[in-house]
């Protein structure tokens, strides 16, 4: 199975008349991830303004630690990490899919303008018509399909450039990012001085109900999104080639376009446009998996644990504030935009 | 689609038919400048404008709200929006990037988070002081997206400073987010002026900013000529005798100083420092002298009209003009792209 001196690229187990082929460094990276994923998890759970050591705030989480660590694990720390992990799962595994839809990693919900989109819907949802939880997330999900519709739609000229895409998702963004503080301050939010934090994204008093919500839209989509990674793994390697393989390439465009922006529109209506999350997910998860297809699964690993970490530095940073999350996101998320751009300049890709 | 209406044959002739243009900007700038004083929450006729003017009396209510609101709401939106034309002309023109503006390139970030670092820690809060922040700010965004935006080889095409613009934008905004949301005082004081509103003019605010600003539209009218030369590219600019490090530099001062003193007098909008020299060019061509004139003349009236469709959209409340701009900017910014064909980014 092994040549000698080379290092295996995939292994291939059987059982029987079923064989089963995986990479191995794909499936060490999942593995290490998960494990990434708890240490933070426990990490996020021990961490914030009540002090409490890893192994009470794992008792509490299992339901057999004392009263007091009790109420705060299972009120306040565990929906809000839940809430981080699995919006942090459908940022990271949207920009996969975008990402791998434009073949440029600059080409990601946040940078694109659905985020804005998404976030002008459940923003107007909520000052029109109600704050009830359906419709926002639907309030959601309609500003981000108008949105990408508009920024594709503008952006196609016999075909979309990639640098014609980018700059007119950051034109159309900053539209609606206009929009949605215009809409801010017709509410009481934004007298309240909370119009800052809605707009950055935060974890801030996450409840159970905002678990459920997003459980149920990830137990819906995800499956979806994770079967659409060997369309897009063929897709890759250009139209015409996934073409002959027995593609239809625009049915898949379109679907793996309509997930990835309910994906997006469900992390929105959830914890607000946090921005790079959908953007360096991906391409960190393919550095670790040392592969170049759309790797939506560790996308979405990774996803959750940048999101999660981002909450604990926003609780630690400050001894007496919590910072949003969509601060630290965006303070370490635009260095590498930056260091992005010129590797891609130096490589004359963009 | 290129206009075919020319029955101009000489070089005399088109100087008259621009001085015609610059008149007809002009009186529309007067009948602008006029509706954004009359139109407002509370209409004002235009013979009490006059009375107001050259008869004030105190006890007329509608002379007060002349002269105490709308008069320095004018005067602020006249030298925001000239300061903000000139300013894009001239990025436009040193970058030769057709989307160079300084809300999409990072200045009005950097501008605004140096002004919320010294009202935190140093605790000002007066306009004269916090310009000076203001200027700090604009000046190394403006080195800052530029040093990343000409990394590599091809140095800083449109897109990529565009992009690097946009990094730097999140990046900085993030960090004023942060600063805000945990100082309630600093939040107070700077929400004052965010959002680019011409709400809180007053003469004591502008009259201090006025010689910068002068002096801003001063050396852009100074280095006319040279960035005239740079914009038929480095190599040939050079070649005719432009001394390089003299434009670049003093065109980073005007632009300093007029992106400054508009944040700091009306807070950071963007899109009219985008589209007004686009206006500009289809009307007056790629020369700056009459270009800078006409985007001085331009960027009031585009501005001005915002401010009023701000206030006339929802009343009694208002629209902040940094709001309308972004609404109607965004298209348009949308549609410069669409037209740029590829060769000519």
């Amino acid at each position: 199975m092994v040549s000698h001196g080379a290092k295996a690229p995939f292994s291939v187990w059987r059982l029987g008349p079923i064989s089963l082929r995986f990479e191995q460094r794909a499936l060490v990276a999942a593995v290490g991830l998960t494990f990434g994923l708890l240490l933070v998890s426990l990490l996020s759970l021990s961490a914030g303004s009540y002090p409490m050591n890893a192994l009470e705030a794992l008792k509490s989480a299992l339901g057999v630690g004392d009263q007091a660590h009790d109420f705060i694990v299972h009120q306040i720390r565990l929906p809000r990490l839940l809430t981080g992990v699995l919006a942090g799962a459908a940022f990271g595994v949207s920009g996969a899919i975008f990402q791998s839809l434009a073949r440029n990693a600059l080409a990601s919900p946040d940078v694109l303008g659905f985020n804005a989109g998404c976030s002008l819907g459940a923003v107007a949802a909520i000052v029109f018509i109600s704050t009830d939880v359906l419709t926002v997330t639907l309030g959601a999900v309609l500003g981000g399909v108008i949105a990408a519709a508009l920024v594709f739609g503008l952006a196609w000229q016999n075909g979309i450039a990639p640098f014609r895409l980018i700059l007119i998702g950051i034109g159309i963004g900053a539209m609606l990012y206009a929009s949605v503080d215009f809409l801010l301050t017709r509410t009481d939010i934004y007298r309240a001085g909370q119009a800052i934090e809605w707009l950055i994204g935060s974890l801030n008093a996450r409840n159970w109900g905002h678990v459920e919500r997003t459980s149920i839209g990830l137990v819906l989509l995800l499956p979806i999104a994770l079967s659409l990674q060997y369309g897009l793994n063929r897709l890759a390697l250009g139209d015409d080639l996934a073409t002959g393989l027995g593609l239809s390439i625009n049915r898949l465009r379109l679907l793996a376009c309509l997930v990835g922006v309910l994906l997006v529109a469900l992390a929105v209506s959830v914890v607000g446009p946090i921005a790079f999350v959908a953007f360096v997910a991906g391409p960190i998860a393919r550095r670790i998996a040392a592969t170049s297809s759309a790797a939506l699964g560790t996308s979405a690993l990774v996803g959750a644990i940048v999101l999660t970490a981002a909450d604990i530095a926003g609780r630690v940073a400050l001894p007496e504030t919590d910072l949003p999350a969509g601060v630290f996101t965006a303070i370490l998320g635009a260095p590498y935009l930056l260091w992005l751009l010129s590797t891609q300049f130096r490589k004359g890709i963009l | 689609m290129t206009w075919t209406f020319s029955p101009i044959e000489t070089p005399g002739q088109l100087r008259w038919w621009r001085i015609l243009k610059m008149l007809c900007l002009a009186s529309c700038l007067g009948m602008v400048a006029l509706a954004a004083v009359a139109i407002g929450a509370k209409a004002i006729p235009l013979g009490d404008i006059v009375n107001a003017v050259y008869a004030f009396d105190v006890s007329n209510p509608n002379h007060v709200i002349i002269i105490d609101l709308r008069l320095p709401r004018l005067v602020q939106g006249l030298l925001v929006g000239a300061s903000l034309g000139v300013a894009g002309v001239l990025m436009q023109s040193i970058t030769r990037n057709p989307l160079a503006d300084p809300g999409l390139l990072g200045l009005n970030a950097g501008a605004a988070l140096a002004v919320v670092l010294a009202i935190w820690h140093l605790d000002l809060s007066s306009q004269s002081s916090l310009v000076w922040f203001a200027f700090a700010g604009t000046g190394t965004a403006s080195i800052l997206v530029y040093f990343f935006g000409a990394a590599g080889r091809g140095g800083a095409t449109p897109v990529r400073l565009a992009l690097a613009g946009a990094a730097l934008n999140a990046m900085l905004f993030s960090i004023v987010s942060a600063i805000l949301i945990t100082q309630r005082e600093t939040m107070d004081v700077y929400r004052f002026w965010i959002a680019g509103s011409l709400g809180n003019a007053e003469t004591a605010t502008i009259a201090p900013l006025l010689p910068y600003t002068v002096l801003g539209f001063a050396i852009a009218l100074a280095i006319a000529r040279d960035l005239n030369a740079l914009s038929l590219g480095h190599d040939l600019g050079r070649s005719l005798g432009t001394r390089m490090v003299r434009a670049h530099a003093l065109t980073l001062i005007a632009v300093t100083l007029l992106c400054g003193t508009s944040v700091a007098m009306a807070g950071p909008i963007g899109f009219i420092g985008l589209v007004i020299p686009h206006i500009g060019r289809a009307l007056f061509g790629p020369d700056l002298r009459p270009l800078l004139l006409a985007a001085a003349t331009l960027g009031p009236i585009v501005l001005l009209t915002a401010d009023i469709a701000g206030r006339v959209v929802l009343p009694p409340g208002e629209i902040e003009v940094g709001i309308v701009a972004a609404l109607v900017g965004g298209p348009l910014f949308v549609w410069i792209v669409r037209r740029i064909r590829l060769g000519h980014l």
